[in-house]
């Protein structure tokens, strides 16, 4: 029968068309007024005052990048998590990957001795080939997306290699004071592998694009994670008690005499040291035509969003073979086609609430309340173009990379190439606050356009309570805005300028003549490094950036020192 | 406790002669923690096995321990655990010790996969029902008070399912500690845990006295109902149906209408579908006296709601609510409160709401009555059978039947028919296939009305010539036939032919309602008109018409009888076996397989069998495959008719052998007949298999025809391998 096919519900009947074609009216939309829900009182960061806490570098072993033998972790001596990681493997291992590091604490904090064999030697060779200078980085260990859990107790981080590293916050110990909020290797594992897609003849590359934290359930953590097409659900848990007791063989795996086997045993729980697992629960498949540029977890917990260049699919956490189609900008002829979507993201609080942004500089903001198909906007948020900046490349460098809503659900951030601004959600005729990240390259766009760097995808970011902002640049140079008092700081983010405990010192590039001592010219500036991907801890002023294949972990001065 | 652990004690446990009884059950239990999900989880489905070996005791004391820690596992290990615990009391020791199977389910109610809480849930509710009243408070109300006030949501919102089970077995102290932790789950941070709630609270509603309900549900259902998250609100609205079923009219009207009423102009879609979808459901539950006061306008609204899918919700509740309302005045409410924006919806923008519409409509004619259908329904389904959507036009087309009932098919042949020839050329082969399988019905519904014919004679003429539309003639001119009223109508020209459609799927199910026909309307009809028609197209330029007339005359050939198929059908088959396509050829092939039964054994034995001979050493290997098919089959039959086995041809064969010799004493001519006799009553299965048996061995010389067969095929056979 060719009966009109009911909306296909989730469950409990809510009603989402899969492929409508709704002609829509526009609604007057009765947004609510979004108040600032109070929020814990934070230090502001003195943004002079940051001193590196952590850095970590992730290295693929040996001369093949892309080798996939037997797993090896070489950890220094302050990993003895990573070390279980490595016991406790239930996802697929990944690659041979190095993880090295140098604390902010310098000396090694009391970690758990493990008596290793190898283990002194491993560490040798790491303290060694960590003091190398790395000129060669290998494509898949390119971080390419950190992000903090809703605690801030865990930090993610994927690769262009598939892999997810986690991090966990060491929690405070009375001997040894300096390693409170060192962040330690939690679990890794790979996420993605290289796909081949037979029909499209296209090669799905395994680079994670964004990780997102869910809301806690119970103890266990779980995190998405996706790659140009796949969103993968994993869950992370620890274990710590292991079964004993086989009724016919012994823990060895021995089979036992069965003469000897005269009464039935239970197995019995015991003690063990911390193993973590992680394992894959669900796997977003087939959703997606083109590349998942976002992913967004609603705050009703139960379902996500996840945007490609033309299309914003809802999926519910727990269902794989169905996902909703809620904005479709692909015009009916690909020729028409003027902008693609560019990032996108759930309200904190309203359940019904997303935005999205376009390459063209725009953001629209979609209530779902109003309509199954959310095509049409219910607020554009779009500053008029100044005519006379108007240049070859004005729409590519105003085309948003990353938005952000405020903690709050009050304000939105957005990055294009040169600037930050903030939006109020209730004013859509521009932005309440611009800043300049590298004003200076303005006059350097034709060069940068070559080079191709004038695509790259600059992502931003909140302090906790929204009042201070940041973001990359290039030459390992990162932002920080702060919105209350109007200062900025340029920060770098080096292994040479980064001694540990060491207050970061801020930089400056020189535009002009006048040089002052330590200024950086503009033509000097390293256009191969640059900074992409920053995140900052829900609560505290500790922030992580990632910088080619090294993660930087940051915390302020004032923050620690309170401790 | 003591002589638990100790041999003997339980069924099956460790007795002096151990091993072999407690083999199996050792293996179960090593397999618990074994690293292959599967193996762990069969352990699992036969928990029930292993803890009958270890005996109540060592169950309590030792399996559910391990079990209650189990919950790292697979989340289809641990759903298989949740269901087993739920049926584990008599293995434990019987209801005095159900609350032992407390602390594993409650671990498993915690974890994050919902269909291991939910479980885990259930099976808690079905042990609750086996506690007795001091257990349940000394145990199950603790754990649900653990549940609901537990760290993590997911325990929260297992809580919400464990409730309605406790309350009406607890004391009156207990019973206020339930309701205040309800509450508070009400009101909960989470949305996950507020939603649980909210569908929940109906059930919870039900078991609570009357006044709680009032001064403590009613609240919290008006909260819900207006919760910040639209998800929460929705699921408010099925609770409003439990809850309204419990009071009365009055404070119906002064507690959960507001509610109800907010609900149905609700912000988001999301929640006026709800109501939508809930609509009959309130109806039934609010009664009559406010349906008509406050649910028919909120109807209206939501029939022309803003967004597409709470109209089709709605639109597929209309017929509900209509025969749901009072027969008193229910005509008048339809007419003047309904109709007007049912009609709105007819010209609707968006073809989902309109083919809901058009799967209900129908159903208004038997409330409205025929006057009412014929002057205000009826244009309405003729306005949907143009619609420009072909879900719609089927949809009314395939609940015709109801309408008719009412107001015969008189008042709707005019439109009708131009409609279905119409849907006969949609470009969707899907629905001109659907309309082919719904001719028999619509035949079946025209026929008996006589005084039709005039009119479909008309459309007959208007419409002859259009290939497409021979369908329907067909089954017009089938009317036309058997009134035996206008024979010499121009339409008969162009009968039956749908087969000539050019999708396989369309053709097969045409020459299945070909077969319908004729059994409806008789040999003398398929002779004169359809007959001729098929046989026409063999000489067609176009092989796929060519092969649609072997399908025809597959489906017709049965229902024609032996005459028309040996004398009309038969030589147009055998003509055909000389085809250049070789698909034709096989299909004549399978054709004469399928027509072999009716035809006389004189036209098998010498048309027949030629042709097939041939076919069988046909360059094609298909076309040999399908002719050595039918030719065992035309054996087959040929011997149950007794037909000779050619003796002279096989002097290897035994059997044969043995006929030689009983041949009856007339020489020559007569031997046939003999034989044949001689073959009915000695063997003719034992003839059968010989035939089998020389041909599979092809050294053994000729053996009727199959050894062409096999002698040809096993080279094949040979180079395929």
């Amino acid at each position: 029968m060719l009966v009109a096919s009911q909306a296909l519900l989730w469950g409990a009947p809510r009603g989402l068309p899969t492929n409508f074609t709704v002609s829509q009216r526009s609604l007057p939309l009765p947004l609510c007024t979004i108040d600032t829900p109070p929020h814990p009182a934070l230090s502001l960061p003195d943004l002079h005052v940051m001193y590196l806490l952590h850095l970590v570098e992730l290295a693929s072993l040996g001369d093949q990048p892309h080798g996939r033998g037997e797993f090896y972790l070489f950890c220094s001596p302050c990993y003895p998590c990573a070390g279980n990681a490595a016991a406790a493997w239930p996802a697929r291992p990944a690659r041979p990957l190095r993880i090295a590091s140098v604390r902010g604490g310098g000396a090694c904090p009391g970690h758990r001795a493990r008596p290793s064999m190898g283990e002194d030697t491993d560490t040798r060779k790491i303290n060694h080939s960590f003091l190398r200078d790395h000129s060669y980085v290998t494509e898949a260990d390119i971080i390419s997306t950190v992000e903090f859990n809703h605690t801030g107790e865990l930090l993610a981080t994927g690769d262009k290699g598939g892999r997810v590293v986690i991090f966990q916050r060491e929690p405070e110990s009375k001997n040894a004071p300096h390693s409170q909020g060192e962040y330690d290797v939690y679990s890794t594992f790979q996420s993605h592998e290289p796909e081949f897609d037979y029909l499209k003849s296209l090669e799905i590359e395994e680079k994670i694009n964004k990780i997102k934290w869910l809301p806690q359930q119970n103890a266990a953590h779980s995190l998405l994670s996706t790659n140009d097409k796949t969103i993968k659900l994993w869950k992370i848990t620890e274990r710590d008690k292991r079964p004993e007791g086989y009724n016919l063989k012994d823990e060895e795996g021995k089979l036992k005499d069965l003469s000897t086997v005269t009464s039935l045993q239970v197995p019995v729980l015991k003690p063990m040291d911390l193993m973590v697992e992680v394992s894959p629960r669900r796997v977003f498949a087939n959703g997606h035509t083109y590349h998942i540029n976002s992913i967004s977890v609603n705050s009703d917990c139960e379902t996500y969003m996840s945007a490609d260049d033309l299309r914003i699919n809802l999926w519910h956490l727990a269902i794989t073979d169905r996902s909703f189609n809620i904005v479709d900008i692909k015009p009916a002829n690909m020729e028409d086609l003027t902008e693609v979507i560019t990032a996108s993201e759930f309200h904190p609080h309203h359940c019904n609430l997303f935005v999205y942004s376009s390459s063209k500089g725009s953001l629209r903001l979609c209530d779902m309340r109003a309509a199954a198909l959310c095509d049409k906007h219910s607020k554009l948020f779009e500053e008029p173009e100044d005519p006379s900046n108007r240049s070859f490349f004005s729409e590519i460098i105003s085309s948003v990379s990353d938005v952000k809503f405020s903690h709050s659900g009050r304000y939105m951030l957005t990055r294009d190439y040169l600037t930050v601004k903030v939006w109020d959600l209730n004013m859509e005729a521009r932005p309440i606050e611009t800043y300049q990240v590298h004003d200076y390259l303005r006059s350097k766009l034709c060069s940068l356009y070559e080079n191709d760097c004038i695509f790259d995808k600059f992502e931003c970011a909140w302090n906790g309570s929204d009042s201070v902002i940041m973001t990359g640049a290039y030459n390992n140079f990162f932002r920080m805005f702060d919105r209350n008092t109007k200062r900025d700081v340029t920060l770098e983010a080096s292994r040479e300028s980064s001694k540990p405990r060491a207050v970061l010192k801020p930089r400056r590039v020189c535009v002009g003549g006048k040089r002052r001592r330590d200024d950086i010219s503009v033509d000097s500036l390293d256009f191969t490094k640059k900074i992409l991907h920053t995140a900052w801890h829900p609560a505290e002023n500790i922030i992580a950036i990632a910088a080619t294949n090294n993660l930087y972990i940051f915390q302020d001065k004032v923050n620690s020192e309170m401790h | 406790m003591a002589g638990a652990a100790g041999p003997g004690t339980g069924p099956g446990a460790a007795g002096g002669d151990g091993d072999d009884s407690l083999y199996p059950i050792a293996v179960l239990i090593d397999e618990l923690r074994n690293e292959d999900v599967q193996l762990r989880l069969n352990s699992i489905k036969k928990l029930s096995t292993i803890a009958l070996a270890l005996g109540v005791e060592r169950t309590r004391t030792e399996l559910l321990p391990f079990l209650t820690d189990t919950i790292y596992d697979e989340d289809e290990v641990l759903l298989a655990l949740a269901e087993q615990l739920g049926n584990f009391t008599g293995l434990v020791g019987g209801p005095d010790f159900a609350h032992c199977l407390l602390p594993p389910l409650e671990s498993l109610a915690t974890v994050e996969e919902t269909v291991v809480r939910d479980k885990a849930v259930e099976s808690l509710r079905q042990i609750s029902q086996e506690h007795t009243p001091v257990a349940l408070e000394a145990h199950f109300v603790p754990l649900v008070k653990r549940l609901a006030s537990g760290d993590w949501f997911t325990s929260r919102t297992s809580a919400c399912g464990l409730f309605s089970v406790c309350y009406p077995r607890a004391s009156n102290a207990v019973k206020a500690e339930i309701r205040q932790h309800f509450r508070s789950l009400c009101s909960d941070d989470t949305p996950m845990v507020r939603r649980a709630a909210a569908s929940k609270l109906g059930e919870f509603a039900k078991v609570l006295e009357l006044d709680s309900v009032k001064s403590e549900i009613v609240p919290l259902f008006t909260n819900l109902a207006s919760d910040e998250q639209d998800s929460v609100r929705l699921l408010a609205v099925e609770a409003c149906v439990s809850i309204a079923q419990l009071l009365s009219q009055e404070d119906l009207e002064a507690l959960v209408m507001p509610t109800l009423r907010q609900a149905a102009e609700d912000k988001s879609w999301r929640v006026r579908y709800m109501v939508a979808d809930k609509f009959s459901e309130l109806q039934k539950a609010v009664g009559p006296k406010i349906t008509l006061h406050d649910l028919i306008p909120a109807f209206q609204n939501l029939l022309k709601d803003c967004e597409a899918e709470v109209r089709a919700a709605a639109a597929h509740k209309v017929k509900e609510l209509c025969e749901n309302l009072p027969t008193e005045g229910r005509e008048t409410i339809i007419m003047n409160q309904i109709l007007p924006y049912i009609k709105e919806l007819v010209s609707d923008t968006n073809q989902h709401v309109k083919s809901a519409l058009a799967s209900v409509i129908m159903g208004l004619s038997t409330i409205l009555g025929k006057e009412n259908t014929i002057e205000h329904l009826l244009p309405l389904f003729l306005a949907q059978l143009k619609d420009e959507c072909p879900e719609v036009r089927l949809n009314i087309i395939s609940n015709l039947d109801c309408v008719n009932e009412v107001i015969g098919i008189r008042q709707l042949s005019q439109s009708l028919l131009p409609a279905i020839v119409e849907l006969a050329e949609d470009a969707k082969w899907r629905v001109r296939l659907a309309i082919i399988e719904y001719m028999p019905l619509l035949a079946g519904q025209l026929v008996s009305m006589c005084h039709m014919l005039q009119c479909i004679g008309t459309v007959c003429e208007n419409l002859a010539g259009e290939m497409t539309s021979d369908l329907f003639l067909g089954s017009g001119c089938v009317e036309c036939f058997t009134c035996s009223a206008c024979q010499n109508l121009a339409g008969i020209r162009h009968c039956a032919l749908s087969p000539l459609l050019p999708v396989y799927a369309i053709r097969e199910a045409a020459t299945n309602n070909l077969m319908k026909l004729v059994q409806k309307f008789g040999t003398e009809w398929a002779q004169n008109t359809i007959v001729p028609k098929v046989l026409v197209m063999a000489n067609d330029p176009n092989y796929l018409h060519r092969m649609t007339t072997l399908f025809c005359i597959n489906a017709l050939s049965e229902a024609c009888g032996q005459e028309i198929t040996t004398k009309q059908m038969l030589p147009i088959v055998l003509k055909m076996a000389g085809d250049q396509v070789a698909n034709v050829r096989f299909n004549v092939a399978k054709s004469l397989q399928k027509i072999g039964p009716i035809l006389d054994t004189d036209a098998l034995q010498e048309e027949v069998k030629p042709v097939l001979q041939k076919l069988g050493q046909d360059e094609d290997m298909d076309v040999k495959y399908f002719a050595q098919e039918a030719i065992s089959a035309v054996a087959q039959r040929l011997r149950k008719l007794d037909f000779p086995v050619k003796d002279s041809e096989e002097p290897s064969d035994p059997e044969a052998d043995k006929n030689h010799f009983l041949r009856p004493r007339g020489p020559g001519e007569d031997t046939g007949k003999a034989h044949r006799e001689r073959a009915a009553r000695v063997a003719p299965e034992e003839a059968v298999g010989a035939a089998r048996f020389r041909g599979t061995d092809a050294a053994k010389g000729p053996a009727y025809q199959l050894h062409v067969n096999t002698e040809t095929h096993l080279p094949n056979w040979k180079l395929q391998n």
